[in-house]
């Protein structure tokens, strides 16, 4: 049976400073080696500070995933040369001689499918190395130490997984469930980084590193089944090894058998104190933790009656379910979840769009508050959103700008609808026989008005003429 | 003037005037430069000392506001963080290192006013109990120079014992501040773990180890430790202790005290004249009130082996950072794979420390880790248990600090097992986290040796009041040089 786990790190891009020290947490667009201290380069003589704000935040990942959480956490050193690795030793959590990491046996559903989450751990970033072009020819290697001490998290899954297809949508939901929780903006570059362990019925398990995208994973672990899966067949061994993904060439590598597997030497840190998880805390972090997707599509479908799709789509996406919640008055919820999930989400689908939106709360609330009192019609909302996520201007504006007020005074759509039926001598015999026809004279009638005519006006007096 | 003045009575000759801290400083620094090239305490000596003395006697002259220490010469271990002052630890890969921050023991002292006079000699990164494993070559004893001082802080040892400063800190992971005080006669404290922070402090063995102040007086030592204990911001292991003022009641006597004599510390394996000191101390302290008891510790037996493990372990991680890459360059070959560039620099390493990490990695390794580090652990625990179940029968324990008197440079620097084996009294403090100070007691055939006391975890007053009333009864000379 193929068997695919997950180790999941995820960095608390949400938090302002480094785990063991006050140094910024941001590394990303900064000078190198700027965003540096003595702790965080492992100068000789410094020692580590915990940052409790990382423990919560971690805590708060564990009940959402359903772990369990132990009143007393502890860390661990793990001892490994690497450039990047100032103290040659990373500070991460260990549960061999007893669970010490911030939570364990926890489990998800993915379509119907329990995914049971083995442990998840807090740990320090290294650095980076950065070379000169392309890395197997860099004569000269680059260490910057801004991102080294930067909280991450793992989460481990158990090998519940057994196709590609299921590891996407895992990790789809997972980082809109860690983006969700505050704790991290996933679309960051590296703040969400998997590596997958895959293993077939007559195989030692194999684990995939450096797999830089979501797409790419999938990729990857299909690669991957598909090589060990012909090893199989021509009766050859699957040993046991760590693997690389190669961009480029869309295949795993070799990087080393487990017999060159690092020895770790995990042993306790004890320059950082056991840390006690009270039951209050975790009362207290539950309190203010953002409710969860699943509550949230639940309730937009019973409260505001959102058809299931869209609250489904509007539910995972953290950026707009918080604009739907500040720009809706229960009473234009409907309204507003439809113009963010059929007309928004297209227009801002990138987080540099999404950065640059000038639309806020308001506009929602005044478009859909038009769109329920008949004063524009659900095309030149379209147009408005377009122009207000560029502008910013407030609706009233915009709508006499753009002359997007709703015609819907009888004379005036009396002269329109002659013309049309001057134009269109074949539609409107076409109609009198078959009413079903209708529609097509309708549509020239929205269309010579760029959308404004009121559309249920139209069709009476459309078809008081053909009468 | 006098340089064997104690901190009390330098304070007091400078309030009233008898003494200027320059005076008093360059006349240190004179003592360095007649003494050092045959004791060799020092690694650096400060330059900018004498310009900090002008400007305290120049504060001190305007009435303006000027800090406890008033100027003292005070020397630090070569482990100790100073910013702008060189911290080497007696190593090759740190020879060129300066720290951009000042230790929070070096802060509190520099708040106070205190000078710092230079940094002292040790064992390379504090493994050893001789100085003799240093990368600048060995110090030696004040009272036979053909003697070793002790150590790891045997540079602070020596510095306090031929008044080369007044005090000095040194650092105590097995026994290293109270190794050196015995064998060199003065005052040495190991804090109760904690009580001191680390921060700027070098890690060999994170755990275990404490700073400790050496000083010739116990009211010294106590005077210190009002500068540096207490809880720090920047150290996660440090604890809150309360306000305690540990000069205080420094001369209340220990009548009515209960003191275990701890039986696997006396007698067997130890140097006769040792064993008789202590004997001597103990019927002193009963002569004072006190009521000493044998009492066993019987996993005593046991921690040495339990330390080296332990200690070898967080050293080979604590040390790992010194690859090449950014302490102790060496760039000999042109084009190479990083795993070798690391180990180019590593064997710079002194022999000790590489048998130290070696043996660390070991018992850290798969396959080894339960049957040595947890073992160890184990035995750490059962160390605490029997202590803390002593101390519910006794105020204080007792035992010689070393079980040797000085021996000569060069006797045991190939005999590993015999040095290990000298740490056999001190370390139980260590891996119980308690205190114990050593107290000089005697000087035979002109060495010294030093008498340890134990008490209980935080009880540290406790412990100077005994110290103090122990050493009211000795008259010791001054080291001959």
């Amino acid at each position: 049976m193929t068997k695919i786990g997950l180790e999941i790190h995820c960095q608390l891009t949400k938090l302002k400073s480094k785990l063991f020290c006050s140094c910024k947490a941001d590394y990303r667009g900064f000078e190198p080696n700027i965003n540096i201290c003595p702790i965080c380069v492992g100068l000789p003589g410094s020692l580590p500070l915990l940052n409790k704000k990382a423990v919560e935040k971690a805590a708060m990942i564990a009940m959402r995933l359903g772990c369990k959480v132990p009143p007393k956490i502890g860390f661990f050193r793990k001892n490994y040369f690497y450039p990047d690795l100032p103290k040659n030793f990373q500070i991460t959590q260990y549960n061999v001689h007893g669970p010490t990491s911030i939570g364990s046996e926890g489990q998800i559903l993915i379509e119907d499918k329990m995914i049971r989450i083995s442990r998840i751990q807090i740990e320090e970033d290294p650095g980076r190395l950065i070379y000169e072009g392309d890395p197997s020819k860099s004569l000269t290697t680059f260490v910057d130490y801004n991102r080294s001490g930067t909280p991450l998290v793992e989460i481990v899954t158990e090998p519940d997984f057994t196709t590609p297809k299921q590891v996407r949508t895992f990790v789809n939901i997972l980082s809109d469930l860690l983006d969700n929780l505050g704790v991290s903006d996933t679309s960051l570059e590296g703040a969400l980084r998997v590596d997958a362990n895959v293993s077939i019925d007559k195989g030692e398990k194999v684990e995939i590193k450096n797999i830089g995208s979501f797409r790419n994973l999938e990729k990857a672990i299909h690669f991957e089944l598909i090589r060990q899966e012909s090893l199989a067949e021509r009766g050859m061994p699957i040993p046991s090894e760590t693997r690389q993904w190669d961009e480029g060439r869309k295949i795993t590598i070799s990087a080393r058998t487990k017999e060159e597997e690092q020895d770790y030497r995990y042993f306790p840190e004890s320059d950082v104190p056991h840390v006690l998880i009270k039951d209050q805390l975790l009362e207290k972090l539950k309190e203010n933790m953002p409710e969860s997707i699943i509550s949230k599509r639940e309730r937009y479908v019973e409260k505001y009656g959102i058809p299931n799709q869209v609250a489904e789509v509007l539910s995972t996406d953290k950026f707009y379910s918080d604009l739907f919640e500040k720009a809706h008055n229960e009473n234009n919820a409907k309204e507003i979840a439809n113009l963010i999930t059929t007309d928004l989400m297209g227009l801002a689908d990138t987080k540099e769009k999404r950065d640059q939106l000038k639309l806020k709360p308001q506009h929602l609330s005044d478009l859909a508050d038009a769109i329920l009192n008949n004063k524009i019609t659900r095309i030149s909302a379209k147009t408005a959103i377009h122009e207000i996520a560029k502008t910013g201007k407030p609706l009233s504006e915009i709508t006499s700008e753009l002359d997007l007020g709703r015609v819907d005074d009888e004379s005036s759509l009396l002269n329109i609808i002659d013309e049309v039926f001057a134009e269109e001598k074949q539609a409107v015999e076409d109609a009198k026989q078959n009413i079903e026809t209708v529609n097509y004279l309708v549509g020239k009638v929205m269309k010579k008005t760029k959308g404004k005519a009121n559309p249920s006006v139209t069709l009476e007096i459309i078809k008081k003429k053909l009468k | 003037m006098r340089l064997s003045v104690s901190a009390t009575e330098y304070r007091d000759q400078i309030r009233n005037g008898t003494v200027t801290v320059e005076e008093f400083v360059s006349k240190t620094l004179e003592k360095i430069k007649k003494v050092d090239e045959q004791i060799h305490a020092f690694i650096t000596v400060n330059d900018d000392a004498i310009n900090q003395a002008r400007n305290l006697d120049k504060k001190l002259k305007a009435k303006e506001k000027v800090g406890a220490c008033l100027g003292m010469p005070i020397s630090i271990k070569d482990n100790i963080c100073t910013k702008g002052i060189k911290t080497t630890c007696a190593s090759k890969l740190l020879q060129d290192f300066v720290a951009p921050y000042d230790a929070t023991v070096i802060s509190r002292l520099k708040a106070e006013d205190a000078i710092i006079i230079g940094k002292t000699n040790l064992d390379e990164f504090a493994m050893g109990l001789t100085t003799e494993f240093s990368c600048y070559g060995p110090t030696k004893n004040p009272w036979n120079i053909d003697y070793v001082p002790g150590g790891s802080s045997g540079g602070s040892a020596a510095a306090v014992s031929a008044c080369e400063s007044i005090v000095s800190l040194g650092s105590d992971t097995g026994g290293s501040v109270r190794n050196p005080a015995s064998f060199c006669s003065v005052f040495g404290l190991k804090p109760t773990y904690g009580l001191v922070s680390r921060y700027g402090l070098v890690s060999y063995a994170n755990s275990i180890e404490q700073i400790g102040p050496m000083a010739r007086t116990v009211e010294d030592i106590a005077f210190l430790m009002n500068i540096i204990a207490g809880q720090d911001p920047n150290d996660n292991t440090t604890i809150d202790s309360g306000a305690v003022d540990y000069v205080d009641d420094l001369d209340v006597g220990i009548s009515g005290k209960k003191i275990g004599v701890v039986s696997e510390m006396m007698g067997e394996g130890e140097q006769k004249e040792v064993t008789e000191s202590t004997r001597n101390a103990i019927s002193k302290l009963e002569e004072l009130g006190a009521d000493c008891e044998e009492i066993s510790i019987s996993e005593v037996l046991h921690s040495v082996a339990a330390y080296y493990t332990l200690t070898a372990a967080e050293a080979s991680s604590n040390l790992a950072r010194y690859d090449n890459i950014r302490y102790g360059y060496d760039f000999g070959v042109e084009g190479f794979e990083f795993n070798a560039y690391i180990s180019r620099s590593r064997k710079n390493f002194g022999d000790e420390v590489i048998r130290r990490m070696l043996l660390g990695t070991y018992v850290l390794s798969s396959g080894y880790f339960g049957k040595y580090y947890m073992k160890a652990q184990q035995v750490r625990s059962l160390i605490k248990t029997q202590v803390e179940r002593a101390f519910q029968k006794v105020d204080l324990l007792i035992s010689p600090t070393v079980p040797s008197m000085p021996f000569k440079l060069g006797e045991k620097i190939n005999d590993e097992l015999a040095l290990f084996r000298l740490d056999v009294n001190t370390v139980t403090a260590n891996l119980a986290n308690i205190p114990a100070i050593s107290v000089p007691f005697e000087v035979k055939n002109g060495l010294p040796i030093g008498i340890q006391l134990f008490a209980g975890h935080l009880q540290e007053k406790l412990l100077f009041q005994a110290a103090h009333a122990l050493s009211k009864l000795t008259k010791l000379p001054e080291s001959p040089i």
